[in-house]
């Protein structure tokens, strides 16, 4: 984690074209596998964007996605492909927008309650839409895109995710993010605008999930609110990013690797069961590792040395 | 008119009940609780489980549950809360903790119900006579609903504002440092008030489930509900509580006669950002 940068952007240069070029020689259930993993990647890691220096913890990762996944189902054969990501991206900053208004210039609990709800919120009023103003419930996405297609695109975004959350960390803004986690009076009178700073890496964070949603749409073939609005994917965003520890630039990654692979085993192995253990686990990783795994080796390692 | 004004306070009566129980743990316990809609949720299919096994009436089926959310809670807070309590260097960091591990406990409850009950919708047939108020027919279970919110909110403002033991509690709501200075025990004080908080939730769940069909996945709105009548009373005030449950219980049930049933929670909230934008401590929070 503490390479030099000339180093280090070779070496995930390396790991990137490995992992592009991994489709082409490996079965497609275990594309499927990497494309979920990489899905997760981006949305702990644009999660933890805002959320980790912050602190203002983020339960609507789930409004965001669903809202990308479902302008792709709207649109996909009324506009070409890259205009109806352009235009989920648009959508999501917009909604991130009006939420953070709203909401940011307010203690941090006001936020967390507002983003509890907010899936809740954009699923029952996207159904309330289909039912009686379009009359449609579920609808078909028709793109011509293999597992492989969304794979890349997603590799694409998670690497352009892993670039700003780097470039953020080393600004003026990353250091004014790090001050209002620290004490956001004490920021204040440091003379950062706390509430544009806040709500500039929302609307980043937030518009990077719903791309994650649009970019996978293509996956269900068939789209409705209760499948593309799953608490779960907020549940499980928010405790991969908590796992690998959500200050660090590889930790949301790194917790979201694992923990994919163990969802995915779980959710076949005890599809009913499923729920508790995850809950359970959540609460075991709150409780261990409040600061995650990454903070947990280095407290380790001090500790060896001392 | 009359019809709607009369469900609109049965519906705001029990969000005055439930979001009693939640100010309190927030207000005294200091703990912001994402799990209490599932409590609430527990509750009624213990309920629905008492009436339609063993045939016990919902009003005596308090005598059982209530307690039980009582212990539930206690158990709760000394095995998850308290070790969080203790290690929180700030009532910000408490802040954070208890909500990421009272979402984990959503999930886990949630799990459970689900395996029990299965994601269907359940309801149970009790009381359904309609009885003559002032010209309109309304369901008797509804009436009673009413009745039994009302009075024990009456018994808990009562206490709560007329006892010594109230008056304990509500020293540690107010200044949490100061209160040990007049020999008060807080941590006994959070624990109790906590416990309250989950009693209220299960009574909140018997009358619930006396008028309404619930599922296991049903949770999360009810906690967003009371936590928007919290925040719409002030946080910790238990007359603001029962005033903003009420007011949210009449939006609610006016949209869904007006304007369209499935745009209620789109109301709820738009109040809430009114609200927020308007006067961010509350209706009865201090600046």
């Amino acid at each position: 984690m503490t390479m030099k940068p000339s180093i280090a952007f070779p070496v995930a240069a390396a790991v990137l074209a490995v992992l592009a070029a991994a489709p082409l020689f490996i079965p497609d259930y275990w594309t499927g596998v990497l494309l979920g993993m990489t899905g997760y990647v981006t949305l702990a890691t644009a999660w933890a964007l805002f959320s980790g220096p912050t602190r203002y913890v983020s339960l609507a990762t789930v409004a965001f996605f669903g809202v990308g996944a479902y302008v792709v189902a709207v649109l996909n054969e009324a506009l070409p492909y890259p205009l109806v990501l352009l235009s989920a991206a648009g959508i999501g900053m917009i909604l991130a927008l009006a939420v953070g208004l709203s909401t940011l210039r307010l203690a941090g609990v006001y936020f967390v309650i507002f983003t509890f709800g907010l899936a809740e919120l954009v699923r029952q009023t996207v159904s309330w839409w289909e039912v009686n103003i379009t009359y449609t419930m579920g609808r078909y996405v028709f793109l011509p895109f293999e597992g492989r297609h969304i794979y890349w695109q997603l590799l694409a975004l998670a690497a352009v995710t892993l670039l700003i959350s780097w470039a953020i960390g080393r600004s003026r803004l990353g250091l004014a993010l790090k001050a209002i986690g620290d004490d956001e009076v004490v920021a204040a009178h440091a003379g950062i605008d706390v509430t544009r700073v806040k709500l500039l890496l929302f609307v980043i964070s937030a518009t990077l999930i719903t791309l994650v949603g649009a970019i996978q749409a293509p996956r269900w073939t068939y789209i409705e609110p209760s499948i593309v609005f799953n608490p779960t994917v907020s549940f499980m965003t928010l405790i991969m990013a908590l796992l690998g520890g959500p200050m660090r630039l590889w930790g949301p990654a790194l917790g979201a690797i694992p923990l994919f692979l163990l969802f995915e085993w779980l959710s076949v192995s005890f599809p009913d069961h499923f729920s508790i253990i995850l809950g359970l686990l959540f609460i075991l990783i709150v409780f261990v590792m409040p600061q995650g795994v990454l903070a947990k080796i280095d407290d380790i390692r001090k500790g060896g040395r001392a | 008119m009359l019809e709607h004004v009369v469900n609109g306070l049965v519906l705001g009566g029990t969000y005055a009940l439930v979001a009693m129980g939640l100010t309190i743990q927030y207000g005294i316990a200091r703990i912001m609780n994402l799990s209490f809609g599932d409590t609430i949720i527990a509750a009624c299919f213990g309920t629905y489980v008492l009436f339609s096994t063993l045939q016990i009436n919902p009003i005596l089926a308090l005598a059982v549950v209530v307690p039980l959310g009582y212990a539930a809670s206690l158990l709760i807070y000394r095995v998850i809360m308290k070790p969080l309590v203790d290690r929180a260097p700030s009532d910000g960091a408490l802040e954070v903790d208890s909500i990421l591990v009272t979402f984990g406990l959503l999930f886990a409850i949630q799990g459970v119900l689900l395996i029990f009950f299965g994601g269907g919708y359940t309801s149970y047939s009790f009381l359904n006579t309609p009885v003559n108020v002032l010209g309109t027919a309304v369901a008797g279970n509804r009436l009673l609903a009413l009745g039994l919110s009302l009075v024990i909110a009456a018994v808990l403002v009562l206490v709560l504002y007329r006892s010594r033991w109230g008056m304990m509690l509500r020293a540690v709501a107010l200044a949490p440092q100061s209160a040990p200075l007049f020999g008060i025990d807080t941590d006994r004080a959070a624990r109790t008030a906590f416990a309250i908080g989950g009693a209220l939730a299960a009574t909140g769940g018997v009358v619930v489930s006396m008028f309404q069909t619930f599922t296991a996945t049903g949770g999360v709105v009810f906690t967003m509900k009371a936590l928007i009548v919290v925040i719409l009373g002030g946080k910790g005030s238990v007359p603001g509580a029962i005033v903003a449950g009420l007011l949210l219980g009449l939006v609610e049930t006016f949209v869904a006669a007006y304007v369209d049933p499935g745009l209620t929670l789109a109301a709820v909230y738009t109040v809430f950002l009114v609200l927020l934008l308007v006067r961010p401590n509350g209706l009865f929070g201090k600046a």
